[in-house]
């Protein structure tokens, strides 16, 4: 018998039409039909989704977390990159 | 009793959902794997719903009062009506990916036919199970090509599998002279339609597996009229302790 372990797979999930799909966790499968198949057992059971995405997490390639502070930090002092300066005119709607 | 046949006809249906989800129901917590421990007792779930939903109806065409707790939980060995094949014992994943296959493949053209049933209730019971049978058949599919046509250790054990089950499948289409009425007055399908579809099913399946349907043609029978495997009457004191012990107990 082979203990080989199955690839492990990222889920995305959209929840209902025009929102985007999330990461919702991962799980493993032997092949991308099967891991749609747990996907859809696994984190689908309360009616959370109408579309789901695996990849396979071999193929995510992640920031390192060490250089969290020179990738992220810097934006924390740019508040003039929050469109809060604007004053909306009352008529606007879906702001 | 209304409709007799109907009657049987329905607790047949719902007796084999009932068995094979309780069988089904024993991987919980011991699947080879996380996810498809949760599978396997997702489709439990569905069978048990779907019992719920054939067994209420029974007591409602006997009209004696009883709903699909009284049906499931008191009746004895003897008045079930489920085929052998759902109550065969789970033996390993091979084994229950089998028998699960071979009942899904012949549950969906039979739920198919009983959405045009004349009967509105039957109708309705199967076309809400039709959705759950197709995913639970190509959930069961996927499996058996992959078992089949995988290593030797799983060909091997799905070959056994299959070796052991075959024998228990000409029963899921046997007819009473009763279902045959019924078929007459277009509230249920005749089994040989169901049969041909089966077939074409798990020869298809089969080939892409790179399983060898067993030759032999000797088959069991017995289940239909309440003659079963020793194996029931294990399972039945495990669904029905509490009740028996505790009556009328709800949690």
């Amino acid at each position: 018998m082979s203990n080989r372990e199955w690839p492990l797979w990222e889920v995305f999930i959209r929840s209902k039409q025009g929102l985007n799909h999330k990461h919702v966790g991962s799980l493993r499968a032997p092949d991308a039909t099967l891991a749609l198949e747990n996907a859809r057992d696994v984190y689908t059971r309360r009616s959370e989704g109408i579309s789901i995405w695996v990849v396979e997490s071999n193929y995510v390639h992640a920031s390192d977390p060490s250089d969290a502070d020179s990738l992220f930090e810097p934006s924390d002092t740019k508040v003039y990159r929050h469109p809060t300066f604007y004053d909306v005119p009352d008529g606007v709607k879906h702001m | 009793m209304k409709n007799e046949s109907l009657y049987n006809y329905v607790l047949r249906l719902g007796d084999d959902s009932l068995i094979l989800g309780q069988r089904l129901g024993e991987w919980c917590g011991h699947g080879p794997i996380l996810e498809e421990d949760i599978a396997m007792t997702n489709i439990s779930l569905d069978l048990i719903g779907q019992a719920m939903s054939l067994l209420d109806y029974a007591g409602e065409i006997d009209g004696n009062g009883k709903d699909h707790d009284a049906l499931a939980f008191l009746r004895f060995e003897n008045e079930y009506q489920n085929a052998l094949l759902v109550e065969q014992p789970n033996g390993d994943f091979a084994d229950t990916m089998m028998r699960q296959f071979l009942f899904d493949a012949f549950r969906q053209p039979l739920f198919e036919k009983l959405v045009h049933s004349s009967d509105a209730q039957l109708s309705a019971i199967a076309e809400k199970s039709l959705k759950e049978t197709r995913y639970h058949l190509k959930h069961t599919s996927e499996w058996i090509i992959r078992l089949g046509d995988g290593t030797e250790e799983s060909h091997t054990r799905a070959q056994k599998a299959l070796d052991n089950l075959w024998r228990y499948t000409d029963e899921l289409f046997s007819e009473t002279s009763a279902d045959l009425s019924l078929v007459t007055s277009g509230i249920v399908p005749s089994m040989v339609e169901i049969k041909e579809v089966w077939n074409k099913t798990v020869h298809a399946v089969f080939a892409e597996a790179t399983l060898q349907i067993p030759t032999n043609n000797w088959q069991f029978e017995g289940g239909r009229r309440g003659v079963h495997s020793e194996h029931l009457g294990y399972l039945l004191a495990d669904l029905q302790y509490m009740q028996r012990a505790y009556p009328n107990m709800k949690w």
